[in-house]
């Protein structure tokens, strides 16, 4: 029984890693006030470059940096789309979506059904990891967890007690206000857009090289919208994000568990986004919009 | 960072699309300074003011600091000159709190942990200037005042010299304002320059040294303040003799048409905005509500038009209950709404002109007929309306949005005054028009309600509520603090009701 336990909750750390990635890169996108939909196809570009190359080279770091800086140069497109030009964020972002799941299934073609040979190998962290239980849930991932944690901590250290967090918050809650301030709303944002790519990427290289360490077209499935419900679920803050992260991640884990005794896998994939919909409800019903914590001008071109 | 000494702007000129906001100015600040920048709304104040923060780039001219030539691309550059602005409309992140709002110009604020820094340093600055903030509050906590005070300080804590006020009296009591005049007297003995905006002519007489007066872009005049009066200031901004007095008839007010009856309406935010309420508007009465915005005023209009549920309480119109009806019973009982921003709630921007005239009434004949709207019919009410109420536009079948703020509001003051209403509900009717437009609107006010309607008048131009209103009522937090018939008023009251340190017994009621 234990051994189901813990290889349940090892599964949702891993299901959950992704989902964490993504969220804290959306979450420090929106927070600067941009609206990001192109998370799915950010992620697969990430999925696919990040398996060709840890393929080709035998060397998952290498994949996994390839994936970061993919990410980061299709979101720059969003980037110059939407805070450079002052064009719909919406649009841009749906956009690049299908890019990214075009491309990702363009290039992968080649790679279906091919098995990765290395794989990134679990750290087994000394002490902490020899702890029962915990431990071994804990303490005995590969990289990308202990990557998406560090970052988690930073981003919410980054927001709450530096001088850069102010200024990333209050370029989106009034960017006229932060101009000025002198402070340069665009890059600001972009900076921030690019940030959210880097991390969508590596997401999508945990997918491809971690997760199912194969590549198959729509290795996402539907992980970029969670992403965006969850950066909604976690109010904005990258702590929540945590919570959401494995919450949800272990919703996907619990598909595959329940699916024999009657329960249907899509009622389960349903769930996110029923949580999500019962943040806004609940949100929404307090007439309390200041609760909820939306950058105010999220969404918002910033046009001088 | 040098000390400004001396300021200089030379031949200034800066045009946008279809306007010339700015012709070849020149003006001059020293150090001790305060200088007031005088003009009509539009009359290109704002714009210089811009120009001279960074946030726009002058078409020609120079602009010197202590005799050098300088340029000045973003707010950055200014703020790196040591200047500093105050924005009419505050420059502060509502979410945020003091601290933060502070820190965000602030760059010498230590990387980690900006905020115990500022906190620290801000304690120091209340002290000096007499500014008192609380440094945890969020913005959208603190009243217009302490908003202000707020953009003072981080202004200062930059290290700004030279001071750029933008109306920064509009959104204040009279006690606060004489607040801010005692601190930006104080600033300028330290040897910081002011530079203060207004269009009120009182205000720039008391405070400033001097004023430069600027009409439709120009430098029209320039003046030692101890040697002109407010006439000749006057004169100089508009360029002829303005009645500063309308007539008012005495007339016997009738039957009361709205009665508003312990109402008691919630904000955006689910705080209680207007508490128990009650008064009522008779016909051949104006009642001028005064007041600071925010104090209840807009939720008071939305409740009434039928915009906004209201919590307990009843509205009744004629003797009609209409507590909680629809705007369009509302309206279709013959009440009739001015809206208090007049581009989003007054218009439609991007319909025609004649399709706007229209609205609220779209729904019935003569307009409507069957399934289809009667365009003739449509077209010739709006003709007439522009007619009668002297709205210039090249003609009805042109966008809304193509005409200036004071032919908008002429033509939203038409179509609701040609159903005939029995009650006219007009929020702040002249905000941000020029003397022309103004002069007009409160003429036809007053001549409707010789015909015999009634109208419920909020405003926070204390002029327009003295020259219009049979009786006064001051509204602060949600509740009048007094209901006053015109001929008793006395200004100090008014300034203290509106801080709501004092409050009357209603009267006249």
């Amino acid at each position: 029984m234990e051994s189901v336990i813990i290889s349940v909750l090892r599964r949702t750390i891993v299901a959950g890693t992704p989902l964490l990635l993504g969220t804290l890169g959306e979450i420090m996108t929106e927070r600067s006030g941009v609206l990001n939909l192109g998370i799915e196809g950010m992620m697969a570009l990430g999925a696919v470059s990040g398996f060709i190359v840890t393929y080709t080279t035998g060397e998952p770091w290498f994949g996994l940096t390839t994936a970061l800086v993919m990410g980061m140069l299709i979101s720059s497109l969003h980037a110059f789309v939407s805070v450079k030009l002052g064009g719909n964020q919406v649009v841009s972002g749906l956009a690049l979506t299908m890019l990214g799941l075009g491309i990702s299934g363009l290039w992968g073609k080649p790679f279906i059904g091919k098995p990765l040979a290395v794989k990134m190998q679990p750290i087994h962290i000394p002490v902490l990891g020899d702890i029962p239980l915990l431990g071994e849930v804990l303490f005995r991932q590969d990289a990308f967890f202990y990557i998406a944690v560090v970052l988690g901590l930073c981003f919410w250290f980054l927001l709450s007690h530096t001088r850069w967090g102010i200024e990333i918050r209050s370029v989106g809650e009034y960017p006229l206000a932060s101009e000025t301030q002198g402070i340069n709303v665009h890059w600001v944002r972009f900076s921030c857009v690019l940030l959210g790519g880097a991390l969508a990427g590596m997401a999508g290289a945990h997918l491809s090289l971690s997760y199912s360490k194969s590549w198959t077209e729509g290795i996402t499935a539907g992980r970029g919208w969670i992403v965006i419900a969850l950066t909604i679920f976690s109010l904005w803050r990258p702590l929540r994000a945590f919570t959401g992260a494995f919450l949800f991640g272990g919703i996907f884990v619990l598909q595959y568990l329940l699916q024999p005794l009657g329960i249907s896998p899509s009622f389960l994939a349903m769930l996110p986004y029923m949580a999500t919909l019962g943040v806004l409800i609940a949100g929404g019903v307090k007439r309390e919009r200041r609760r909820l914590q939306e950058p105010a001008m999220l969404g918002e071109p910033y046009v001088r | 960072m040098k000390k400004i000494l001396s300021l200089k702007m030379e031949g200034i000129t800066k045009a946008f699309p279809g306007v010339i906001a700015n012709r070849g100015i020149c003006l001059s600040i020293h150090s001790g300074e305060i200088l007031g920048l005088l003009g009509e709304n539009g009359a290109g104040k704002t714009t210089l003011m811009n120009i001279l923060y960074g946030l726009y780039r002058p078409d020609e001219g120079t602009i010197l600091i202590n005799g050098e030539p300088v340029v000045l691309n973003s707010p950055r550059d200014s703020i790196r000159m040591g200047i500093g602005m105050v924005h009419q409309h505050f420059m502060l992140i509502q979410n945020h709190t003091v601290a933060e709002n502070i820190t965000l110009g602030y760059k010498d604020a230590p990387f980690f942990f900006p905020l115990r820094e500022v906190e620290k340093k801000l304690k120091g600055f209340s002290e000096l200037y007499g500014l008192e903030v609380s440094a945890r509050k969020a913005v959208w906590q603190l009243s217009a005042g302490e908003q202000q005070r707020v953009e003072i300080i981080k202004a200062l804590f930059r290290g700004a010299h030279l001071l750029i006020l933008d109306e920064p009296t509009s959104v204040l009591t009279p006690p606060e304002t004489a607040d801010l005049f005692e601190i930006l007297k104080r600033m300028a003995k330290e040897g910081h320059s002011i530079i203060f905006i207004s269009h009120k002519l009182e205000e720039i007489l008391t405070l400033c040294n001097r004023v430069v007066v600027l009409r439709k872009g120009e430098v029209v005049g320039e003046a030692d303040t101890r040697e002109v009066d407010k006439v000749a200031l006057a004169r100089m901004m508009v360029g002829r003799d303005i009645v500063f007095d309308l007539t008012r008839k005495k007339l016997t007010p009738g039957d009361p048409v709205l009665e508003v009856d312990n109402l008691t309406v919630r904000g955006d935010r689910g705080e209680v905005a207007v508490r128990e309420l009650s008064f009522s508007v008779c016909r051949r009465e104006i009642l001028g509500v005064a007041g600071i915005s925010g104090n209840g005023q807009r939720e008071l209009v939305e409740a009434i038009t039928g915009l906004r549920p209201a919590d307990s309480g009843t509205v009744r119109v004629a003797g009609r209950d209409v507590t909680n009806s629809s705007a369009r019973l509302i309206s279709d009982y013959g009440v009739s709404h001015v809206p208090e921003e007049r581009i989003k709630f007054g218009v439609v921007p991007n319909i025609m002109v004649y399709e706007n005239c229209i609205l609220k009434r779209h729904h019935r004949p003569p307009f409507f007929r069957g399934l289809f709207l009667d365009y003739d019919a449509v077209k010739e009410h709006s003709s007439r309306i522009l007619k009668s109420f002297k709205v210039a536009a090249p003609s009805t079948s042109v966008p809304v949005k193509n005409l200036s703020g004071g032919n908008i509001q002429k033509l939203i003051l038409g179509r609701e005054l040609a159903g005939e209403p029995c009650l006219l509900v007009a929020a702040h009717p002249t905000y941000g028009l020029d003397v022309g437009a103004t002069e007009y609107i409160r003429t036809q006010l007053l001549e409707h309600r010789e015909r015999g309607i009634s109208v419920l008048l909020i405003s926070e131009d204390l002029e327009e509520i003295f020259q219009l209103s049979d009786r006064i009522a001051v509204m602060f937090k949600g509740e009048f603090m007094g209901v006053i018939p015109a001929g008793e008023v006395n200004m100090e009251d008014i300034g203290l009701m509106m801080a709501g340190s004092k409050r009357l017994e209603a009267r006249g009621k």
